[in-house]
């Protein structure tokens, strides 16, 4: 079986400014929709409490609801988590409540009201400092994982390099969260580990693609840079396809047997995935072109380093 | 000319074996267990002791176990079933606590590995389970250190009023404010000899003269240095008194350990009453320092159960009753300090008790009066008094510094110091994390998280195979390795493994496949441009392995960028992730290689590789 029967080098390079285009107005709007919308951040960032409560028989949400507006909690958010028998409910941290103490109390209010009986699933607690330490945690973790393949790439490649892979990857990370901006998703812990481990994934791809692009200018003189290009990604498409394709099914694997907590985190690594196919290929090469790459830089790469060992 | 030199080849062998073994006692699962430990601080497990206690217990009762393990702080017995299991706990719990209102010890049910002996004994454990998969309790504990400090300066405050009394320096007046001790003076010549007597007493407080109107003051604050150090003793001692009051509510593997300068994790697997754990980490033990009622024939009198007035009768340490008197001479929050030591003069294991200003004074009078009498000193916990120590006075002791010595081996002293420290937390706590996973969704987490793996490996392994061929089977072989040693190596570290680090399998297994990808695209290439098949095979691995490692090195980076900034479940998945980045380079190149190198690695003349169609433009 083969899939990818491609005679001539496909012109990539000519439609780079199209390409472009393109992301520049998804990543645009990505932006718009952080800024207007914002990200639904879980509890572990907001602090506050998360239950999950779980019923033999569908209970009434508005009854749970009332319930618990008559013991304080008018700011309560009530819904169903995965089936009509789970329940999800949301109590943000208040000035001068005894935190602590919140799911007893929910939990004791439940048990009160008629009907089938709840059992406790799943309680989270995250005190008011927590969360705070967990988004500049975030932070950090990025500029951490940006500036060390900057760092690599740089070294092993060329700086125009590593900045056109890190900026084509920066921008897979600013869609996805576009995406859980424009959709409300809950974006949690596990979906920040997605995000960053995409953006290491997506370098990958753009590696294997200026791999090959290294390779074409030491062997193959007499070709003009777009050509370079469109032969490197061309020779590699096949690949890149297909391992995508394979980290895709794992991922849709998760997505379909995983359950709920790991719903939003693979929806996150789809996202990623897809969209870390189309920058590396399509957004970090015509970026690696604008910003001038040419032949003459690796023959004297390979110069230096010989001066170097000698 | 495409094979391995022999140690190579052995090499993979012996790694794969080691994989192999070190993953066994996952497939083993779990069979139900009894742990017994000890529930009082004052009681220490003797392993074989109780060993044989158990024995004999389990053979009154007519129950059969499948073998008893001790360890340093339990034994524990595993049984059949469950039936068995909840009968012997039964039968235990009457032999090891007669009185069922004052428990002795722990018994609790457990969940032991069912993997044979020889596995365990090699350190071949099974996978430690996160709570988000075997349901519990988890707790972040805030200390707050400031309080700690703020204690430190009240019992300095009493310090230094004592001190300026002693010396006979006039100061009108000491007192905290904020975070520093004021002491004022009404001229200077007392400000300069209350500067020189505090600084020749401590060396752990900053003193800064001023003045305040008509008054001179010295503001004494504590020295970083100080303040680090009761930092330290404060987070120290809370989790040592943790230890304790968790013992009560019978959890098998309590985790309780600090985590950054002023947090500590407490990880209750199985405990489903959080309400009752909160209580018991909430709540306060208190020492009475009590004297010993020796009047003669009152001990006699209460034995046979006519308990004097104003009297309580306890047990020693060693089992003999003691009768007490009620009136509390002494309480805990007068001790500052316990710590274990030597006798200055006869080298005698001893205890060094530390009391501040106003307890001192107490015990000054209070030895004063009563030489050659006894005093006990009692950990009150849940109202119920136990006696740690009941030293005889020998004579009056002033300064707040106490030394309690004689008939004491030095791991006694260290027990007791232990105890009289464990009364108390040094500094306020308050829960500032709470994760709670009920069994079934910890089970439920568990099948969800085998299940995407397992199908998509599946799936994976179908593509590879029909698009590859004999090539995506050894990919397909290369990858099943690298589960296998990835599970090896974490059950080896006994890292913990969350529903976050089982996508982290499942991610990073998807991602492992793309260096075999590579590794067999690049051959397909070489055949193309019209390799021979063997040299294909020598070039494609040879070429793709800089890619390889390019790409698994920009992994590596977020990986590691995760494990450093990342807590909770983002810390479960990096661990998973750069461990897996790791084998997979191995499984991916050498593996792989190995298994190509033995198939194609003899035949000199080879024609054609399994590779599935290779299609070329010009043949068209």
């Amino acid at each position: 079986m083969e899939f990818f029967r491609i005679r001539k080098d496909i012109p990539f390079m000519k439609h780079a400014l199209v390409f472009n285009v393109i992301s520049l107005v998804t990543f645009l709007l990505a932006v718009f929709f952080l800024a207007t919308k914002g990200l639904h951040f879980s509890v572990e960032f907001t602090g506050g409490t998360l239950m999950e409560v779980s019923y033999t028989e569908a209970p009434q949400l508005e009854k749970i609801r009332d319930s618990l507006g008559k013991e304080g909690y008018q700011d309560a958010q009530v819904q169903n988590f995965g089936s009509a028998r789970d329940v999800l409910i949301r109590l943000p941290n208040r000035e001068g409540m005894e935190t602590g103490k919140v799911s007893e109390k929910v939990m004791a209010s439940l048990n009160a009201l008629e009907g089938p009986k709840p059992e406790m699933r799943r309680v989270e607690f995250v005190g008011p400092q927590v969360g705070k330490e967990l988004a500049s945690d975030g932070a950090m973790a990025l500029l951490l994982v940006i500036g060390g393949i900057v760092l690599y790439l740089a070294m092993r490649f060329e700086w125009r390099f590593a900045v056109s892979a890190i900026i084509a990857n920066l921008h897979d990370v600013i869609i996805i969260l576009g995406f859980f901006a424009l959709f409300q998703w809950e974006f949690s812990l596990p979906v920040l580990a997605a995000t960053l481990a995409v953006l290491g994934y997506s370098v990958n791809e753009s590696v294997v693609v200026f791999d090959r692009v290294r390779e074409t200018f030491k062997k193959k003189r007499g070709l003009t840079t777009p050509q370079v290009l469109d032969h490197a990604i061309t020779s590699t498409i096949s690949r890149t396809i297909i391992t995508h394709g394979s980290t895709q099914i794992m991922v849709l694997s998760m997505l379909l047997f995983g359950g709920e907590t790991l719903y939003y985190f693979s929806l996150a690594l789809t996202i990623g995935i897809c969209f870390g196919i189309y920058s590396s290929v399509l957004v970090a090469s015509p970026l690696v072109m604008w910003l001038g790459v040419s032949r003459e830089q690796f023959m004297q790469v390979k110069k230096e380093k010989q001066e170097i060992v000698v | 000319m495409n094979r391995y030199p022999l140690w190579k080849n052995i090499l993979i062998g012996i790694v794969m074996l080691w994989g192999l073994i070190y993953t066994l006692p996952n497939f083993y699962g779990e069979v139900p267990a009894v742990q017994v430990s000890s529930g009082k601080a004052t009681l220490k497990i003797d392993a074989a002791a109780t060993t044989r206690r158990l024995e004999e217990s389990l053979s009154t009762a007519g129950i059969q176990h499948d073998g008893l393990f001790a360890d340093l702080t339990s034994v524990r017995a595993r049984f059949r079933d469950t039936d068995t299991q909840l009968k012997a706990k039964d039968a235990i719990e009457k032999a090891f606590n007669p009185d069922a209102t004052d428990p002795s010890y722990v018994v609790a049910l457990n969940l032991l590995s069912a993997s044979p002996q020889w596995l365990t004994n090699i350190g071949a454990l099974p996978m430690y389970l996160g709570l988000d998969l075997r349901g519990g309790v988890h707790f972040l504990l805030q200390v707050d250190m400031k309080g700690a400090v703020t204690k430190r300066l009240d019992a300095t405050t009493g310090d230094l009023r004592t001190l300026m009394r002693d010396k006979n320096v006039r100061h009108a007046g000491i007192s905290r404010e904020g975070q520093s001790v004021v002491i004022r003076f009404r001229d200077v010549e007392s400000q300069a000899r209350g500067r020189a007597v505090i600084s020749t007493s401590s060396n752990d407080l900053q003193l800064v003269e001023g003045q305040d109107g008509a008054d001179f003051k010295i503001t004494a604050t504590l020295t970083p240095m100080a303040q680090k150090t009761i930092q330290e003793f404060a987070i120290k001692q809370n989790i040592t008194t943790l230890h304790n009051r968790i013992n009560e509510l019978g959890v098998a593997e309590p985790v309780i350990q600090q985590q950054g300068l002023d947090r500590i994790v407490v990880q209750l697997p199985g405990v489903q009453d959080v309400a009752k754990a909160k209580d018991i980490l909430g709540r306060t033990a208190t020492l009475e320092i009590r004297m010993v009622d020796e009047t003669p024939g009152a001990l006699e009198a209460a034995m046979t159960g006519a308990i004097p007035a104003g009297t309580e009768l306890y047990n020693e340490r060693g089992g003999r009753p003691l009768l007490v008197k009620k009136q509390v001479v002494l309480t805990g929050e007068r001790l500052t300090d316990a710590q274990p030591g030597f006798d200055g003069q006869t080298q005698e294991a001893a205890v060094h008790l530390t009391l501040d200003a106003a307890g001192a004074r107490i015990f000054k009078d209070v030895t004063r009066e009563n030489i050659n009498k006894r005093m006990a000193i009692l950990l009150i916990e849940k109202g119920k008094g136990e006696v740690v120590t009941a030293p005889v006075i020998r004579g009056e002791i002033g300064g707040g510094r106490v030394q309690i010595s004689g008939r004491m081996s030095s791991e006694e002293a260290t027990d007791t110091a232990l105890l009289l420290r464990a009364g108390s937390l040094a500094a306020p706590m308050e829960i500032i994390e709470e994760r709670t996973i009920g069994p079934s969704l910890g089970a439920e987490n568990i099948s969800k998280g085998f299940h995407s793996t397992l199908w998509g490996f599946v799936a994976i392994g179908v593509f590879m195979c029909l698009y590859y061929m004999l090539f995506g089977l050894v990919s397909v072989i290369a990858l099943a390795s690298n589960l296998l040693l990835l599970v090896a190596l974490l059950s080896l570290l006994q890292a913990t493994l969350t529903l976050p680090g089982i996508a982290a399998i499942a991610l990073t297994l998807g991602m492992a496949i793309d260096a075999n990808v590579l590794i067999n695209e690049r051959i397909r290439e070489e055949l193309r441009n019209g390799s021979s098949p063997q040299a294909a095979i020598a070039t494609g691995y040879d070429r793709a392995f800089d890619t390889i490692l390019d790409s698994n090195v920009t992994t590596l980076i977020a990986g590691v960028a995760l494990l450093v900034f990342g807590s909770g479940p983002v810390r479960g998945f990096a661990v998973v992730h750069c461990l897996g980045i790791l084998t997979s380079m191995f499984s991916a190149i050498l593996v792989s290689r190995g298994l190509v190198n033995l198939i194609y690695g003899r035949k000199r003349k080879l024609e054609k590789l399994a590779i599935g169609q290779i299609w070329k433009a010009d043949a068209n």
